[in-house]
């Protein structure tokens, strides 16, 4: 057959079969093809996509973390340093009530002692008058028999009388 | 361990190559009739009513393929195998010869039988309808169910397995798809490109398949299909009308009002106009020749070295033994450069496909490069 002369016979077919065989993959290849690298190209896409939110989402939320665990340890100090103040502040506070306390004690013992010594004074004050009255009594007694007898009991009796 | 094995294997296909092509055949060619080298490579670059398995003369092995002619209102339908290669009629049915080689020609009586050489018989008329299943549409009919079967089968592995990574022949075809999409179809048509892509991807694959089963020298490979004139033409006849059909005012405006040139050219004698009309017609002809010359050369240079063999084989055969070392190295030479041709010509194909009407279907002009 020549070698530039088109054949009737080869368009004919051609034409025939080149048509039905574009039509089968237009219709049930090429899109279904296209159409599947593209969704897998998508779903790739997506993926990387997703993967560097994680990581971003990832990394911020170490980097609150290690905000928050720095709070945490500022709080934590502060709450101890309050405390070690509020223990040294009411150590204080007893101490200074245990003294005031103690200082009450010895007041009130030193007043008890003034009453009682007050009391004795008093109770001695009475004795002596009472002695006095005793005394006189017996010196008005006893001036009346003897004046030199009386001198002489008297000295005797103050001499007697014991003041304490 | 591997690579030694290969090595050897390959030396033998070697010889076993060098023994089928051995001047041995060419001698026993050169006691009928001397070997030509001309008609013996024009024979097997184009189409043939029969395809040739092996063989020479009487002892040759032939699929015959039928015969369909539309003739006279009549459908003709007989086998090839009937012609005996050219050398006998069939109902006065018989191969053209001289200027009808190629076409089946009705002889003036309804002759059946061999065909005397040296006689004369008259011719009726050439039967113009002749949808022959020629050795091309033979060939064209198998690439046709192989190219449907591996995109089907494609397809039908994506929607079965959605989203997974590709495996088999997907893994294969995908990668190709990928590249012209990117670098092919998208950056000629843009937003345009889906609507053109089933065609374009359709036209890519046809041709490298074809290409590839042309350089197979066995059947079923062996047939020139894309180093047809018909076939590369009605290729390049289908870009022609999307490229026309789907053209938009400004690319027949560039065509008829070429922007950026001199108004004389145009006005009293419109010569850039006419030009650019002559552009339209050349561009796919040019495509079509193109395919069709880069691998019918191919064809012919490789069919070319192995004529060597017989021409020296004819002189004194140990020349041929010596000769066939040298044209088959140059033999494999060629089908490695055929290889790549066959993945060139399909891209440039495509390519060019998709440019032509990528920049005839372009909305908005710009003053942009145009690859022509």
């Amino acid at each position: 057959m020549e070698l530039i002369k088109p054949s009737f016979g080869l368009i004919f077919w051609m034409l025939i079969g080149f048509g039905i065989l574009f039509f089968i993959l237009a219709k049930f290849a090429w899109p279904i093809i296209t159409n599947g690298i593209a969704s897998r190209n998508k779903k790739i896409q997506d993926q990387l996509d997703e993967a560097a939110r994680v990581h971003a989402e990832l990394e911020n939320m170490h980097l609150k973390h290690e905000e928050m665990l720095a709070e945490a340890k500022a709080e934590r100090d502060a709450i101890v340093a309050d405390a070690r103040k509020i223990s040294e502040k009411m150590y204080e506070d007893a101490k200074l009530k245990a003294d005031a306390e103690a200082q009450a004690i010895i007041d009130e013992a030193k007043k008890t002692i003034y009453y009682e010594k007050m009391k004795a004074i008093t109770d001695v004050k009475n004795e002596i008058a009472n002695f006095s009255i005793d005394i006189a009594q017996k010196v008005i007694e006893h001036e009346l028999s003897d004046k030199e007898q009386q001198e002489k009991l008297i000295e005797e009796w103050v001499d007697n009388c014991n003041l304490n | 361990m591997n690579y030694n094995i290969k090595r050897i294997l390959s030396l033998l296909t070697l010889f076993a190559a060098i023994l089928v092509f051995s001047p041995r055949t060419a001698q026993a060619a050169e006691e009928e009739k001397s070997f030509e080298a001309g008609p013996f490579i024009l024979e097997h670059v184009t189409d043939s009513y029969g395809w040739h398995i092996c063989g020479e003369g009487d002892k040759s092995v032939t699929i015959p393929l039928p015969i369909i002619l539309f003739d006279e209102g009549q459908l003709v339908c007989f086998s090839s195998g009937k012609l005996h290669h050219g050398e006998a009629a069939y109902n006065g049915y018989a191969m053209g010869w001289g200027d009808q080689k190629g076409s089946i020609v009705k002889l003036a009586d309804d002759y059946s039988g061999h065909l005397e050489e040296g006689q004369m018989y008259p011719v009726d008329h050439v039967c113009k309808f002749n949808i022959s299943i020629t050795k091309n549409v033979c060939a064209l009919f198998i690439s046709l169910i192989l190219i449907a079967w591996i995109f089907l089968s494609v397809a039908k592995r994506y929607e079965e397995h959605p989203n997974e990574a590709p495996k088999g022949l997907q893994g294969l075809v995908e990668p190709v798809i990928v590249f012209l999409q990117d670098e092919v179809i998208n950056p000629s048509l843009g937003d345009r490109a889906p609507k053109y892509t089933p065609y374009l991807l359709t036209l890519f694959f046809f041709i490298l398949l074809n290409n590839m089963l042309g350089i197979i020298p066995i059947f079923p490979g062996g047939a020139n299909l894309t180093g047809n004139i018909a076939v590369t033409g009605i290729l390049a006849l289908i870009t022609f009308f999307i490229t026309n059909i789907s053209a938009k005012k400004e690319y027949w405006v560039d065509i008829f009002n070429t922007p950026g040139v001199p108004w004389w050219l145009k006005l009293p004698i419109p010569i850039m106009p006419f030009v650019e009309l002559i552009g339209i017609f050349t561009k796919p002809f040019v495509l079509m020749v193109r395919l069709f010359a880069n691998i019918t050369a191919g064809h012919i240079i490789v069919l070319g070295f192995i004529s060597l063999i017989f021409i020296f084989g004819q002189m004194a055969p140990a020349i041929g033994y010596g000769v066939s070392v040298v044209s088959l190295l140059f033999y494999v030479f060629m089908g490695v450069l055929e290889l790549l041709v066959a993945f060139i010509q399909a891209f440039v194909f495509t390519l060019l496909s998709a440019i032509y009407i990528g920049t005839a279907t372009e909305e908005h002009h710009e003053e942009s490069t145009e690859l022509a």
